[in-house]
């Protein structure tokens, strides 16, 4: 069967479109020859900086014959509903059609309908310059004088050939022919830009590759790929070096040259005093180059670098790589300049004077300054969450609150808060913006602080995705949760939560990241507590800072939303959960936030704390509910039961690390004998008495002992009252897994019950009484876990 | 597809390799062999070879334009007292732009790096991905970064839209950064040490020479000492003005031909404008919320200067 080439040469395409339009081109078109009745066996794209190229094999050479019949009226119908029929068979008059007959219905109308296949070249001819025409680029344009009128062609870059030849491999292949916009397709293609500028004449796939590769371009990205990586280490190890693997940089270089050719290039070893990663991404960032190491050395980089050029050059490459080196010089000047500047002074020092009083923020030190600065300069963190400022003052604060539950020294814990974002205005995160963190860090040990601080600065953003580690030293915890924390509360104030696919604050990440701080740390937390303190935390900002502050949007919103729940009351604040925090977690900041005792008086006692109080629960509780569905998908993904992780789950359940334990105890009772019997006979009390509630059998309030008959009766009464009596005194205790013990008395009650016992008496006093039995199971099981929600 | 590299017998002290005028003379014998119009400096102060209007206005409308020059370019807050090797104020793009751009633009621009010596065998010259947009002058392009062994030497453009005005047909741009360039063809690491006419010894004239005290002075203007009063209302002025001449120059309702009769001027006043913010920007008296107002306000003038330019017969009016 014949063979399909295609290739759309232009003039050189971005790099990080090319994949991706192969891929396309592959698609639009094998999809557009299916449904034009052709089949065909393989397909495979390639693609060059020149060239978007498929290979498709097998294809058919005709589509299939298509034969069919449209029935039409009858023969006496009227002259409407012929010319009808005629209209709908695309017959141009009646002659043209045939006459069946019919035992009931009489003469109609029969209209035989038979499309001839056709040429596979023909429809190719007349798909290719469609796909061409509504090609899905990122972004095209239009050229040439053929510009000058409307609907012009577009493409990436311009359009300069079209080679499309079809044919059986036993026969001389045929021009495919069509053409768009003037570009006649041919079987003409180049090959190099400048080591082979003549035309190539080629038949098929085969001795388009050969001769592609005779005129030094390879055609196939991963081959190139692979090229670039063996011979780059290769250089780097015949030089005593590591080359320093990049994945993204090499799909890249592969993107920009047809024939790669790797060379070694220096810079001076004076710039090794820049941050290797500075160097790196300074390095790949402007000149696409690799960096290399001494052979074993974990971080240090050697002066050396790769980079990957696209010609065989006369002189073995010497000059490319002298001038490669000359702008590698240039850029890590400017880089040595970024990093030495960062450690001086600012020029502007009298006017930070204010924002260094607010911070307790020491001028003499660099990183003091960048963040008096970042401060000063009023950068908004977000229009409805004021400035960059006034968030480092919320997570200040907060991070202090935190401190002393995970453990931290709290003036560590807010220092390292007040220093987190300071190197958001330095001039090396102003060039590499996916440095912050890493270099406040750096700057913060240079200025000789605490090296938990420092380490926070960089570990507060962790984890950034999944596979990333978690922060564990507890000022970076402290740090961490505050950061997170204020972002989900702010961002739930002003709602703005992840909808569908949308979450363009990365909150379900800061909330992940808040799951896996707790548990991979086996911090006890309660997250009510610690929700509650940052919007405490933010409520105290607000008030410090007045009518005429910035950020009045956040609190503002965060205050609307928290009225417009007024009086909704939830379990939350019976618990007493946010009085309890806003009196603690204010207290502190009172003695700013209030210019006198009175005034503080009446703030806490006025009818705004109630209000708040009653408010903030719902608030609270949507906010809890949606860090339970991350760490729902967390556990899962850890390979927990997600029906044990429902059974424990509660709306009020806020300690993450109890949850995770309550599971794991769960898991393990019910891999015990006595746990599934246990979990059979509660599962099927609860399913009689859930049958029986939806017949509206009375069932009683209590059970009595009087209507027993039976010993079995009696005997899992008063299990029932030992088990549930010390399961409550456990969970009291946060015992788990003795609740789960205390309840394991009641398995062998509970399966005698089941087997001498009918519940159903026709006696309804007695068969209500027994349902209240059945009842109190589900009550004392149901205290530790809901027993109906685990599977089996 | 190869393309014909005019050779032009020079002596060597006008040799690109050598000279940094000789490195102007050679563009310019090689796009005037090719029919360019070569054109002078625009006489006002610009950012780029862009504004020229032999560019901004130029790209605009259906008739074919063909033209190369060199335009000092003006860049306030890039002046660095004359201290950084790579970085200045003030310096010169050679600008081509060929409307509607031939098939061949690639091919011809290459051929102009090898009239100034540069051997695509022996250097790595690469088309690297490279939006151009200027939001001042409501234009965008797509196009490359023209590097030569890793270095950025050319901007190389297909104009989509200028002034918010389809382009039709499509302009190609060239613009070269003729220091870099040379420095580049010299084997120089200081742009001051550029020689400026080739010459050796007590004859030879180095950019330095040229340009260094006028890079302190002006960083000092920049930076120190622009009236920022007075620009503010050169901006107003400019502005006022640019709309005045637009209005003065519309043509009346009762034209036989609507032509509009005095584009040219009032574009003058669009580039004065842009100039003058760019000295308040470096002045650092444009806050970043007012930045943006200010961009827009420019735009807006280059906009209307694109619209009425189409009213005239350069921009394709028919007689």
């Amino acid at each position: 069967m014949p063979d399909l080439l295609l290739e759309l040469r232009s003039e050189e395409i971005p790099a990080r479109m090319q994949r991706k339009a192969a891929g396309d081109l592959k698609k639009v078109l094998t999809d557009g020859l299916v449904e034009a009745g052709l089949t065909y066996e393989a397909a495979r794209e390639y693609w060059t900086p020149r060239r978007l190229t498929l290979d498709i094999r097998g294809l058919t050479a005709r589509s299939k014959d298509i034969s069919e019949e449209i029935k039409g009226p009858s023969t006496t119908a009227p002259e409407q509903a012929v010319q009808g029929f005629l209209r709908k068979a695309g017959l141009s008059s009646i002659a043209e059609a045939h006459v069946h007959s019919d035992p009931k219905k009489g003469d109609f109308y029969v209209a035989h309908i038979s499309k001839p296949g056709r040429a596979a070249e023909e429809i190719i001819a007349e798909l290719v310059p469609g796909i061409i025409r509504n090609f899905p680029w990122p972004k095209s344009m239009r050229w040439g004088p053929a510009s000058a009128k409307p609907g012009s062609l577009r493409w990436v870059r311009p359009l300069q050939s079209i080679l499309c030849t079809f044919g059986p491999e036993t026969e001389e292949p045929m021009v495919v022919d069509f053409e768009i916009d003037g570009i006649r397709s041919g079987n003409i293609t180049y090959g190099h830009r400048f080591h082979a500028p003549d035309a190539i004449t080629v038949r098929r796939f085969d001795d388009y590759v050969s001769k592609l590769e005779a005129a030094k371009v390879v055609l196939d990205a991963d081959r190139r790929k692979e090229i670039i990586l063996a011979d780059a280490r290769n250089l780097a190890f015949a030089n005593g070096l590591d080359l320093v693997e990049d994945d993204g940089l090499l799909e890249e270089v592969s993107g920009l040259v047809e024939w790669p050719v790797v060379l070694m290039g220096e810079f001076e070893e004076a710039f090794l005093a820049i941050p290797a990663e500075v160097i790196r991404l300074t390095i790949r960032a402007n000149q696409k180059c690799f960096v290399t190491r001494p052979q074993g050395a974990a971080e240090d980089l050697s002066n050396r670098f790769i980079l990957t050029a696209n010609i065989e050059a006369k002189d073995g490459g010497k000059e490319i790589a002298h001038g490669n080196g000359k702008v590698v010089r240039a850029r890590l000047s400017d880089a040595l300049y970024f990093w030495t500047t960062d450690q001086g002074d600012l020029p502007d020092l009298g006017e930070l004077k204010a924002s260094a009083e607010k911070f307790g923020l020491d001028l003499k030190k660099p990183l003091d300054q960048r963040m008096a600065r970042l401060d000063h300069l009023g950068v908004t963190f977000h229009a409805k969450l004021g400035t960059q400022g006034e968030r480092v003052e919320r997570i200040a604060r907060l991070a202090e609150e935190l401190a002393p539950i995970v453990g931290a020294d709290p003036t560590l814990a807010r220092r390292a808060a007040v220093l987190a974002k300071a190197d958001l205005t330095t001039e090396v995160v102003g060039e590499f913006p996916e440095l912050q963190g890493a270099m406040g860090r750096k700057y913060a040990l240079l200025q000789g602080e605490h090296p938990s601080v420092a380490a926070a600065i960089e570990e507060h953003y962790k984890p950034q995705g999944p596979s990333d580690r978690v922060a564990s030293d507890p000022v970076s915890v402290a740090v961490a949760l505050a950061d997170k924390l204020d972002m989900l509360v702010g961002f739930w104030a002003i709602d703005e939560k992840p909808t569908g696919s949308k979450d363009p604050y990365a909150l379900r990440r800061a909330a992940l990241g808040v799951v896996r701080i707790i548990l991979e740390n086996r911090i006890t937390l309660s997250l009510g507590v610690a929700i509650a303190a940052a919007v405490s935390s933010a409520l105290a900002t607000y008030e410090r800072l007045g009518d005429g502050a910035e950020s009045r949007g956040v609190v503002a919103m965060l205050d609307s939303r928290i009225r417009d729940h007024k009086g909704a009351s939830q379990l939350l604040s019976e618990a007493g959960l946010i009085s309890r925090l806003l009196k603690g977690g204010l207290a502190k900041a009172s003695s700013e936030a209030f210019g006198s005792a009175d005034q503080e008086r009446e703030f806490f006692d006025g009818q705004r704390v109630m209000e708040l109080e009653a408010s903030l629960s719902p608030f609270i509780a949507d906010l809890l509910a949606f860090f339970h569905d991350r760490l729902k998908v967390y556990l899962r993904d850890q390979g927990a039961r997600h029906d044990l992780i429902d059974a424990v789950i509660t709306p009020q359940s806020d300690d993450l690390l109890q949850i995770v334990r309550r599971v794991e105890a769960l898991g393990s009772f019910l891999d015990t004998e006595d746990g599934k019997n246990l979990l059979a006979g509660a599962k099927r009390a609860a399913n009689i008495l859930a049958a029986e509630e939806k017949k509206k059998t009375a069932v009683a309030k209590t059970v009595e002992p009087a209507p027993f008959r039976e010993g079995a009766e009696k005997s899992l009464f008063a299990a029932v009252n030992q088990a549930e009596k010390q399961a409550g005194e456990a969970i009291q205790n946060e015992d788990f897994s003795g609740a789960l013990l205390a309840l394991s008395v009641l398995r062998e009650p509970v399966d005698s019950f089941f087997e001498h016992v009918l519940v159903n008496d026709e006696d309804q006093a007695v068969r209500a009484n027994r349902l209240a039995l059945l009842a109190r199971i589900r009550a004392a099981t149901g205290q530790v876990a809901d027993f109906s929600k685990i599977a089996g | 597809m190869t393309n014909e590299i005019p050779t032009i017998e020079i002596p060597a002290h006008m040799h690109p390799s050598r000279s940094f005028q000789g490195l102007i003379l050679t563009l310019h014998n090689y796009w005037a062999d090719y029919g360019c119009v070569i054109l002078q400096p625009y006489d006002m102060e610009v950012g780029a070879g862009t504004f020229h209007p032999a560019t901004t206005l130029r790209a605009l409308g259906p008739k074919r334009w063909n033209a190369a020059y060199v335009q000092p370019s003006r860049r306030p807050k890039d002046g660095r007292y004359g201290e950084n090797p790579n970085r200045l104020q003030h310096y010169y793009q050679y600008q081509v732009i060929l409307k509607p751009n031939p098939p061949n633009l690639q091919e011809l621009y290459l051929g102009s790096l090898a009239a100034i010596g540069v051997d695509p065998l022996l250097h790595d010259i690469r088309f690297v991905e490279d939006d151009w947009e200027s939001p001042t002058l409501g234009a965008w392009g797509l196009g490359w970064e023209c590097w030569c062994d890793g270095m950025e030497v050319s901007q190389f453009t297909y104009f989509q839209q200028v002034c918010g005005i389809e382009c039709a047909p499509v302009a190609g741009e060239l613009t070269y950064g003729l220091e870099r360039l040379a420095m580049y063809v010299q084997g120089v690491d200081n742009v001051y040490d550029l020689n400026f006419n080739g010459r050796e010894g007590a004859d030879k004239v180095t950019y330095g020479d040229v340009f260094l005290q006028a890079e302190q002075e002006y960083s000092r203007h920049n930076f120190e000492y622009a009236n920022t009063a007075m620009l503010l209302r050169h901006f107003e002025d400019a502005e006022a003005e640019c709309k005045a001449l637009l209005d003065a120059g519309a043509p009346a309702s009762n034209d036989n031909l609507p032509m509009h009769r005095m584009v040219f001027p009032a574009y003058d006043q669009c580039i004065k404008a842009s100039h003058v913010f760019n000295l308040l920007d470096a002045r650092g008296v444009i806050s970043v919320t007012e930045r943006q107002s200010y961009i827009l306000r420019v735009r807006n003038l280059a906009k209307a200067c694109g619209e009425a330019f189409l009213k005239t017969q350069a921009g394709g009016l028919a007689a």
